[in-house]
């Protein structure tokens, strides 16, 4: 542990608190940098997803974790944004104009989306996000017109300057790369000005906030409008990743899978976006993986210990593994087991290692242990 | 005219079968003030737990139905004493992700133990209609919409009339409050989740005839879901009649409007009433006075 010798404000909210930051978080970039020529294509296409949720998660982090309004509508945002990019780009708009035009119309109507969760909160709210969600995937099923319906829309490659990058080349991984860490550090300098803290202010208290003149419409309407805006911009990637875009693609489920970044992440921190939606983007071939590999390595382990009739056993242990639906009970008890046993999430799990060995022989458990805590209404803000 | 009111009284029926499933999400958010994302989920478990015991098991469809509601109790109880106590004081949105998270368990297990096929019961609504003047009405629906005003009017009994209604009320208010006043919280949590997890069966059951029994049953959560908001959570009249409002409002635009505004009429009419009243129908609106 470094001690930390601060003279004024401007140290304190300094992007890296000591060199040791950003030693770590260079070479963090470095290995990210250097990665796609060591793995895999498919592990390089996964990462890439990896990028693009973590967008959306920072999005939904200032609006659910640092302005406290939590939205399970962002599926609608990223469909905007695909959408956007795919209309424009079917009448010739090139990527450089439609990029930050979907980014600019998906913010836009977050705003008009945030004008009516003014008056709302807590489960209100989610509700009229659900609500949102579920009208826009109906409206982009019905607008033919724009959006081909239920046939969905096929997205082009993207051109630039005469390039073309192709979804699964290193170029994109590179685009995607680029505006991850361009959202991360915009949203690192939104939260240490005066407007991150107004959000932190109404989170924490909305009287509170108002009484030392934070105009609450303005902010949150602010808030919900820059989530929108950074899922737009996911959104667009998104739609070039995928290469295909079609309504069932936003459904509330992917809202879902987007809370669940930042909630299996840990709601407080940005590192939180980018461990969930690793985590998130990284379950499913994962337990393809212990589906497939796992009932023949286990045959294998009990053919070496000398157990009887160690075929059987595998044939057992690949049919509960091929069993339809195995992947969503594990999905949901993965999700139920983290919010009870570690409610910080993975970031809170990596806070809790660290400490322990900077600590190292004088940690102690009870650092973290959490007090015990009485529910009051909420319906009595 | 006979159109308007038959597909009137169909919406009044759908609408009782929105306003039953909603009731099990006010019981919970009345009492304890959890939102309970599981509950269409735990409607599916009671339908298929009704299978099990009429169809696999051989039971009579009265003793089947008793037995369904009564292990739908049990099981509520027991997911609250494993994942709900242990989070309770948290954030209210982890509870919501928790109880998300129990029923995408709960559609893939039950989906693993008794396949994915479409399963039905023999009951003794499945068949039959009555005939009121020129109107046609089923008896299954007949007997939802029965069902859910009974239900309503005991559970409305039961939360404003009985020590233990009234204890959950205060429970759901402050909850140290609550221990101090001697009340038994603990008790009071299984209690309810025992409660809504019985009401919750008990529309499966119900809906047996009307819908199919299937694990994807519990996507009808999502539109109760509206209803409960939509009467003002924590409202049982409420609960009741916004099940009636969006029901009502769901079947008429699938009949007059055109096509695609069946499926969002219910989230349309939603937005329109949050905005004019943001707490809902019957919600109050408490703000704190500094």
């Amino acid at each position: 542990m470094r001690p930390i010798f601060q003279t004024d404000y401007g140290q304190d909210i300094r992007l890296f608190r000591h060199s040791g930051y950003l030693w770590s978080y260079g070479v963090l970039l470095l290995l990210v940098l250097l990665a796609p020529f060591v793995i895999g294509s498919y592990l390089q296409s996964q990462i890439v997803f990896v990028f693009i949720y973590a967008i959306v998660g920072v999005g939904l982090l200032i609006l659910a974790g640092f302005a406290g309004q939590v939205s399970l509508g962002h599926a609608a945002f990223l469909a905007i944004g695909a959408y956007t990019a795919g209309y424009m780009q079917r009448h010739g708009v090139p990527f450089l104009v439609y990029l930050p035009l979907s980014v600019v119309l998906t913010g836009a109507v977050g705003a008009l989306v945030g004008f009516p969760a003014l008056r709302l909160a807590g489960i209100y709210l989610v509700i009229a996000t659900i609500a949102f969600g579920f009208i826009m995937e109906e409206v982009a099923a019905r607008w033919e017109s724009v959006t081909n319906g239920n046939d969905g829309m096929r997205i082009k490659q993207i051109e630039l300057f005469g390039f073309t990058l192709s979804r699964d080349g290193y170029s994109f991984y590179y685009l995607c790369l680029g505006f991850l860490v361009l959202v991360l550090i915009l949203a690192l300098n939104l939260l240490r000005s005066p407007t991150g803290r107004a959000f932190i202010a109404i989170r924490d208290s909305e009287t509170a906030a108002q009484s030392i003149g934070v105009n609450l419409s303005v902010y949150k309407v602010m808030a919900f409008s820059i989530s929108a805006a950074m899922t737009g911009l996911a959104g667009c990637l998104y739609a070039h990743k995928m290469s295909f875009i079609s309504p069932e693609m936003f459904t509330l489920l992917l809202s879902l899978e987007f809370v669940i970044v930042i909630l299996i992440g840990g709601v407080g921190s940005l590192h939180g976006a980018v461990l969930g939606s690793i985590f998130v983007v990284m379950v499913d071939p994962f337990l393809s993986y212990l589906k497939d590999d796992l009932p023949r390595v286990i045959g294998e382990m009990a053919r070496s210990f000398g157990v009887a009739n160690p075929g059987a056993l595998q044939d057992t242990l690949s049919a509960i593994g091929g069993a339809a639906g195995l992947k969503g009970a594990i999905y949901g008890l993965i999700i139920i087991v983290f919010i009870i046993f570690e409610p910080y999430g993975l970031y809170g799990r990596w806070l809790k290692i660290r400490l322990y060995f900077e600590l190292f022989p004088l940690y102690k458990k009870a650092t973290f242990r959490r007090q015990k805590t009485y529910v009051k209404s909420e319906r009595y803000r | 005219m006979l159109d308007f009111i038959q597909q009137l009284v169909g919406g009044i029926a759908l609408g009782c079968v929105y306003g039953l499933i909603a009731l099990g999400f006010v019981l919970i958010y009345k009492a304890t003030e959890v939102v309970n994302f599981a509950q269409g989920d735990l409607m599916m478990l009671g339908g298929f737990f009704a299978y099990g015991f009429i169809d696999q098991l051989g039971f009579n469809y009265w003793i089947g139905f008793l037995c369904a509601v009564i292990a739908m109790a049990a099981f509520g109880s027991l997911v609250e004493r494993v994942i709900v106590r242990p989070i309770l004081g948290y954030p209210q949105f982890s509870i919501v992700m928790v109880t998300i998270g129990l029923g995408f368990a709960l559609r893939a297990i039950v989906g693993m133990i008794w396949g994915t096929d479409d399963l039905r019961i023999d009951t003794p609504f499945s068949s039959g209609v009555m005939h009121v003047g020129k109107l046609v009405i089923a008896h299954d629906k007949l007997s939802v919409i029965v069902a859910t005003v009974l239900l309503c009017g005991v559970l409305w009994l039961y939360f404003n009339k009985t020590r233990m209604g009234i204890a959950m009320q205060a429970t759901s208010q402050n909850m140290l409050g609550a221990y101090y006043m001697g009340i038994p919280v603990k008790r009071v949590f299984s209690l309810i989740w025992a409660i809504s997890a019985a009401v919750a069966g008990f529309a499966g059951v119900l809906l047996a005839p009307i819908a199919f029994i299937h694990t994807n049953i519990g996507f009808l959560g999502l539109k109760a879901f509206p209803a409960a908001v939509l009467g003002g959570f924590g409202s049982i009249p409420g609960a009741l009649v916004g099940g009636l409002v969006i029901g009502v409002a769901e079947t008429l635009s699938g009949f007059y409007l055109p096509e695609g505004f069946k499926d969002v009429a219910a989230y349309i009419l939603l937005l329109v009433v949050l905005m004019v009243r943001p707490a809902g129908l019957f919600g109050l609106n408490l703000r704190k006075k500094v």
